[in-house]
C-alpha cells in the first residue's frame, strides 16, 4: 500500500482555512468568520487555482488527495466533491489513490461524513487532542471526550480507513497519565495515531501565558519521558512509529504524509498552502496568500494566490531533504542527498553520530536515524547538514 | 624660506597625561600662528588617524612649522613636536623628545598632576629639556592652578612659580605660552656650515611619497639633489624632496641646522630606515655618529585569529599593512587546532595591543579572536641553556625546567584617596610588593612592584573600575626575577584547547582555572553526550564543569507541508555552527573562546 520513497508520486494538498473557533495554541493559517462563507465562491476559486496549477504540472497522476486546514470538515460535501472533481478533471488519478481529510470530532461534523465518502473521501483524520474533558477544555476545544469518541465510531463505520490525532506533553500530564491515556486511544484506534508534543507557537495566546508563568509545559527531562512513553507503548500495541509523531500499522501509514516527509512532488490548493513543484528539473517552493479573502481575490483577478515561488538551489533542495526524510523510520538514501546537493554527507560526522549511537546506516546503505536519537533530531539533522 | 637666524628657532614637544589637553593646545598654536586657514582647521588636527580622533591618543609622532612675530618685533621658527602621550608608546616619546630642547609640561589644572604627567616629564628631563608649566583648562570652576602649581613643585620638583594659565578651548593665555616659547625655551645649536649631520627622528610610508623621513638637522644643511648616506644602514641616496609640515606638506630647498622637517629619497620601505640613525653628506661624511635610540621591542604577545577562516589571507595582508608603518609590532603565523591559522603578535604594551586589534577590525573590517596576552618568559633549563617563551603551547616539558623567570615592573599609580583601599587590593591580589605611598595633594600616589604578566591580563581595566575612571597609571619594565609558574590547560571533553592555555602563578591557576571553565559551562550547548570541562595543571584537574547532555530538541508536531520554515530555521543553525569550532566531538562557539580568555579570577 505505501510505495517505495523512489516511486514517482504527486499529491495534492487542499487548505480550508475557517474553524468555529481559534484554538489557543494553534498556528495553523485558521480563520474564523461570524457570517457565512460563500462556500461556492470559493470552491469556484479552488476550481480556478487546481486548474492553474495543473498547467505548470501537466501529465501528472495524483497518488494522493489532503483535505487540511482549519477545519475542513465544515465544507459541504458537495464542495469537496467539487474539489475533488476538479483534481480529477485536471490530472489524472491514481487507481488507489488515498484522499484524507482533517474532520473536527463534534456531533454536527460526524453526520457529514457519508457525504465526505459518496464524494470521493477514504481516509479521515480526527482532532480528538485528549481523551478527558478538562484537558480538552484547557486546550479550548469545542467538543468533549466522548463527542470526540462518539465521532470515531462513526468515522470507524463509514471508512476503510481513519487516523485521529492526540496532543500530549500538555500542562501537568506526567509519563503516567499519559501511559494510562494512549491505551484508551490505541483501543480505538485501528491503524494509525498521530501523536504531536504540545508546542508553543509564538503569537498564540498559549505563547503569552507560558511567558508569564501561568501556563507550564513539562521540562526537558519530563518532555523526554513522555516521548519515550509514546514510543514504547506505540510499539508495544503493534503501532510503531514511522515517523517522529506517527504510528501506523505497517502497510497504514499515510500516504500523503509520507510523500511529504520522502521530499516528493506536491501542489498546495487554497489560502496560505505550500506546495514543491518540479518544474524543468527545479524544485520551486511555492505558498499561496494567507488571508482567505485576499486570496480569493487574487485567484479571481488571476487565476492563482500564488505569493512565493522560489527556485530551491541545490543546498536549499538537500537541506530539505534530509530534514524531512530523517523523520522517517525508514532514513534517506544518502546517494540521493549526494546527487541533489553536489556533496557527499561528511563521513566524519556520520562516525560520530553513529558512534554516539544516534544514527544506524543499513546494510542496504540507507541512513536512519535510531530510537536514541529521535529525540535529538533536530541536533542530529543540524550535524550532518553543517 | 629659512630667512631666520638659528637662534630664533624653537624647537619644542608638549608633554601631557592623556586628557589635559596637549592635541587642543597644539590646535590653538597652529591656528593662533596661521598654520592653517579657518576653513582648514578641524579639531585635533595632528591626530591623523581615526582611532587617534576618536580615543584623543596620538600615536604617531607629528610634527608642524608654526611662523611666529613675537612682541620683540623678531619673526620666530617653532616646529612642534606631538608625541604620544601612552605608556606603551615611551618609546616614540624619547625619540621625539630627542629632536628637541625644551617641553611645554601641560596639567590639567582641575585634575593636577597625574601618572603620566610624571613619566613624559621625567622623559623630557632626561632629554635635557627646559620645562615650561602650563596650567590648562582654567576656565573650568574647578580649576585649582594654585594647588596643581604647588603639586608640580612637590611631586615634580621644577620650578613652577612661572606657569603659563590658560585655556586651551577658550584661547586664555595662548598668547602668554607662545611668548614663554621664545624666551624660556632655548634655540637649538648647530654648526651651518659643519658637514651634515641629521638625526632620522622617524619614518613612515605615504602611497604617494614612498617613505617620509622625519629629521632633525644638527649641523649643516639638507638640500634637494644632495647624495645623503644613513650612516647605521650604510646606504646612500639622492635626496627628492626637502621640506617641513605647516601641517600641510611644504618644500623647501633645503633644511639648515636646528630645523625640523621632512626628506623623501626614493626609499622603498620603512624598514630601510632605522629610526635614531645619523645621516650625513655621502661626499663630506663625518664619522661620529649621534647616540641613537634601543630598538623598540615588544613585550607583550597574544595570538590574533580569525573568527571567520576565510579571512585568515586578508588578515595577513591587514598586519603587513599595519607594519609598514610600526614596526615594533610584530607577527609570526601561528596554528591553533582551536582556531585554526592565525599569527603570534608582539606589542609594546596592552595599548597598542587593543589598538591594532581595533584598526584591523575596524580599518580592514576584520572580525577576531585574541588569545590571553602573554609576556616573555625567561626559562632556564636544567642543561644549562635558556629559552625565551612567550606562548604557552612553546613551553618545554616541566621536569626540564630548572627555573622560570618573569618580567618584572614598577608601576606609579594615583588616585584619589577614597579609592586608595581598593587599589591597593587590586594591585596586592596581583602579586604586587607596595614600595611608597605618599600624598600628591589629596591624592594618594602609590608605587608597585608588579609581575608584567598579572599586569596584561586586565589591570588596567579593573584599576579603571575600582576607582571609577579617576586612578590613573603608568609602569616601566624593571628587571626578571624567579617565578612559581604553572602552565594551566583546559581541557574540554578530556582533549586540551591550545588556544586556552597559559603560564601562571601557581596561587593564581585556580580561580582562573574555576572562572574559565564555567565561562565555558555557559556558552557551550548542550550535545547529545555530557561534556567535562577542565582546568588541569599537569596531570591534576584544579578544577571541573560539566555540560550536561541534551534530553530533546526535536518539534514534534506536523508541518502540512510548510517545510519552509523548518528550512530556515536549520539554515540558522547551520550558520551558528560556522560560528563554532569542531573540537573533537565538540561545537565550542567563537563566544566561549572570547568569554573565556577575557574571565577575571
Ligand atoms: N574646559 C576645557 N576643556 C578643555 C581645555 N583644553 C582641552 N579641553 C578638553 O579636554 C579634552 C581633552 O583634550 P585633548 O586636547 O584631546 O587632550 P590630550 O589627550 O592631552 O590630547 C577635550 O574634550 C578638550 O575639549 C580647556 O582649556 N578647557
Ligand atoms: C492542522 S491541525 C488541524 C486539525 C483540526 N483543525 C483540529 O484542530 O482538530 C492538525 C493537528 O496539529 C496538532 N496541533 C495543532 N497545533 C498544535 C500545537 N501547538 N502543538 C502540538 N500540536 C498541535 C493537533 O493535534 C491538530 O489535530
Ligand atoms: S480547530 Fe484546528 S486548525 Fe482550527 S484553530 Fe483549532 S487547532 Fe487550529
Ligand atoms: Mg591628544
Amino acid at each position: 500500500m505505501t510505495r517505495n520513497d523512489g516511486d514517482p508520486a504527486f499529491g495534492v494538498y487542499i487548505h480550508w482555512p475557517f474553524c468555529l473557533s481559534k484554538c489557543p495554541y494553534c498556528d495553523f493559517n485558521s480563520h474564523v468568520r461570524h457570517v457565512a462563507i460563500d462556500q461556492e465562491r470559493y470552491l469556484r476559486a479552488f476550481v480556478r487555482e487546481i486548474e492553474t496549477t495543473a498547467a505548470r504540472t501537466p501529465g501528472r497522476e495524483v497518488t494522493s488527495i489532503f483535505l487540511g486546514g482549519g477545519t475542513p470538515s465544515l465544507m459541504q460535501p458537495s464542495t469537496v466533491g467539487g474539489i475533488l472533481d476538479a483534481i480529477g478533471k485536471h490530472w489524472s488519478i491514481a487507481a488507489d489513490v488515498e484522499v484524507s481529510m482533517e474532520a473536527n470530532p463534534t456531533s454536527v461534523e460526524a453526520t457529514r461524513f457519508r457525504g465526505y465518502r459518496a464524494a470521493g473521501v477514504n481516509r479521515v483524520s480526527l482532532g480528538v487532542q485528549a481523551l478527558d474533558d478538562l484537558s480538552l477544555k484547557a486546550l479550548g476545544r469545542l467538543h468533549t471526550a466522548q463527542e470526540a469518541m462518539e465521532a470515531v465510531a462513526i468515522a470507524r463505520s463509514i471508512f476503510d480507513r481513519y487516523s485521529f490525532d492526540l496532543i500530549y506533553a500538555r500542562p501537568h500530564q506526567t509519563p503516567a497519565m499519559w501511559q494510562a491515556e494512549l491505551q484508551l486511544a490505541i483501543a480505538q484506534a485501528a491503524e494509525h495515531l498521530s501523536l504531536y508534543q504540545l508546542t508553543i507557537e509564538a503569537d498564540t495566546p498559549f505563547f503569552g501565558l507560558h511567558a508569564a508563568g501561568k501556563l507550564q509545559t513539562p521540562d526537558e527531562a519530563t518532555a523526554r519521558a513522555l516521548y519515550d512513553v509514546t514510543q514504547e507503548v506505540c510499539a508495544a500495541q503493534g503501532l510503531p512509529s514511522y515517523e517522529i509523531s506517527n504510528h501506523a500499522r505497517p502497510g497504514a501509514e499515510c500516504r500523503h504524509n509520507l510523500l511529504y516527509w520522502r521530499g516528493q512532488e506536491y501542489a498546495g490548493i487554497g489560502p496560505g498552502a505550500h506546495g514543491r513543484l518540479d518544474i524543468n528539473g527545479i524544485r520551486h517552493a511555492v505558498a499561496t496568500e494567507k488571508r482567505p479573502e485576499a486570496w480569493l481575490m487574487r485567484v479571481e483577478a488571476c487565476g492563482h494566490g500564488v505569493v512565493v515561488d522560489d527556485r530551491l538551489n541545490s543546498e536549499e533542495r538537500a537541506d530539505e531533504f534530509l530534514l524531512m526524510g530523517l523523520r522517517l523510520a525508514e532514513g534517506i538514501d544518502p546517494t540521493r542527498y549526494q546527487a541533489l546537493s553536489g556533496r557527499a554527507l561528511d563521513p566524519l560526522r556520520i562516525a560520530m553520530l553513529r558512534e554516539e549511537g544516534a544514527i544506524m546506516v543499513d546494510p542496504n546503505g540507507r541512513l536512519r536515524v535510531t530510537q536514541s536519537g529521535f529525540p535529538l533530531l533536530d541536533a542530529v539533522v543540524a550535524d550532518l547538514a553543517a | 624660506m629659512t630667512t631666520v637666524p638659528i637662534s630664533n628657532i624653537r624647537n619644542f614637544s608638549i608633554v601631557a597625561h592623556i586628557d589635559h589637553g596637549k592635541s587642543t593646545l597644539a590646535d590653538r598654536l597652529i591656528q593662533t600662528t596661521g598654520g592653517l586657514q579657518a576653513r582648514e582647521m578641524k579639531e585635533q588636527v595632528l591626530d591623523s588617524m581615526d582611532i587617534e580622533r576618536e580615543r584623543g591618543i596620538t600615536i604617531k609622532a607629528q610634527t608642524v612649522r608654526l611662523n611666529y612675530h613675537a612682541k620683540d618685533g623678531r619673526d620666530y621658527i617653532f616646529n612642534l613636536m606631538d608625541t604620544p602621550g601612552h605608556v606603551d608608546f615611551a618609546y616614540e616619546v624619547s625619540r621625539s623628545l630627542a629632536a628637541c630642547e625644551g617641553s611645554l609640561l601641560v596639567v590639567d589644572a582641575s585634575q593636577g598632576v597625574e601618572a603620566q604627567t610624571l613619566a613624559n616629564v621625567y622623559h623630557a628631563l632626561d632629554a635635557g629639556h627646559e620645562i615650561v608649566p602650563v596650567l590648562n583648562k582654567v576656565d573650568l570652576p574647578a580649576a585649582e592652578p594654585e594647588q596643581v602649581r604647588q603639586q608640580i613643585e612637590d611631586v615634580i620638583g621644577i620650578d613652577a612659580s612661572d606657569a603659563v594659565m590658560i585655556s586651551a578651548k577658550t584661547g586664555l593665555g595662548i598668547d602668554l605660552v607662545l611668548e614663554a616659547i621664545v624666551h624660556r625655551l632655548p634655540p637649538p645649536q648647530g654648526d651651518h656650515d659643519a658637514p651634515l649631520k641629521a638625526l632620522l627622528v622617524d619614518s613612515w610610508y605615504d602611497v604617494y611619497l614612498g617613505v617620509v623621513v622625519l629629521v632633525r638637522v644638527v649641523d649643516g644643511v639638507m638640500k634637494k639633489g644632495q647624495r645623503i648616506r644613513m650612516m647605521g644602514t650604510n646606504a646612500a641616496y639622492d635626496l627628492e624632496r626637502v621640506g617641513f609640515f605647516t601641517p600641510k606638506m611644504t618644500q623647501v630647498d633645503e633644511l639648515g641646522p636646528g630645523e625640523i622637517g621632512f626628506i623623501t629619497a626614493g626609499i622603498k620601505e620603512v624598514a630601510d630606515t632605522r629610526v635614531g640613525d645619523t645621516i650625513t653628506d655621502d661626499r663630506k661624511p663625518i664619522t661620529d655618529m649621534l647616540p641613537g635610540f634601543k630598538p623598540a621591542v615588544p613585550v607583550v604577545f597574544c595570538g590574533l585569529f580569525p573568527v571567520d577562516a576565510d579571512d585568515f589571507e586578508t588578515l595577513r595582508a591587514a598586519m603587513g599593512k599595519l607594519r609598514l608603518n610600526d614596526a615594533s609590532f610584530s607577527f609570526e603565523m601561528e596554528t591553533s587546532a582551536a582556531l585554526g591559522f592565525g599569527f603570534r603578535c608582539g606589542f609594546l604594551g596592552l595599548l597598542h595591543l587593543e589598538i591594532i586589534q581595533e584598526r584591523l577590525s575596524r580599518e580592514f573590517d576584520l572580525n577576531l579572536i585574541a588569545t590571553a596576552p602573554s609576556v616573555i618568559y625567561k626559562m632556564h633549563l636544567t642543561d644549562g641553556t635558556e629559552l625565551e617563551i612567550h606562548n604557552p603551547i612553546d613551553m618545554p616539558d616541566v621536569v626540564k625546567i630548572a627555573e622560570i623567570q618573569e618580567p618584572w615592573i614598577e608601576a606609579t599609580i594615583l588616585t584619589p584617596d577614597e579609592y586608595l583601599g581598593s587599589v591597593l587590593k587590586l594591585c596586592q591580589d596581583r602579586r604586587g610588593n607596595q614600595k611608597e605611598l605618599t600624598y600628591v595633594g589629596s591624592r594618594a600616589m602609590v608605587k608597585y612592584d608588579l609581575p608584567l604578566n598579572e599586569v596584561v591580563f586586565d589591570f588596567y581595566d579593573r584599576l579603571k573600575s575600582v576607582s571609577k575612571g579617576y586612578a590613573s597609571f603608568d609602569y616601566h619594565l624593571t628587571d626578571y626575577k624567579p617565578a612559581d609558574l604553572v602552565k594551566m590547560q583546559i581541557l574540554v571533553n578530556a582533549e586540551p584547547v591550545d588556544a586556552l592555555s597559559m603560564l601562571v602563578h601557581r596561587t593564581r591557576a585556580e580561580g582562573r582555572g574555576r572562572a574559565m571553565v564555567e565561562k565555558m559551562k555557559e556558552l557551550i550547548p548542550p550535545h547529545m553526550f555530557v561534556i567535562p570541562i577542565q582546568a588541569a595543571i599537569g596531570g591534576k584537574i584544579i578544577a571541573r564543569e560539566t555540560v550536561r547532555a541534551l534530553r530533546k530538541d526535536v518539534t514534534a508536531k506536523c508541518y502540512g507541508g510548510d517545510i519552509t520554515r523548518k528550512r530556515k530555521l536549520l539554515e540558522k543553525q547551520k550558520e551558528g555552527k560556522k560560528k563554532m569550532r569542531q573540537f573533537g566531538k565538540v561545537d565550542i562557539p567563537q563566544e566561549a573562546f572570547i568569554a573565556a580568555l577575557k574571565v577575571d579570577s
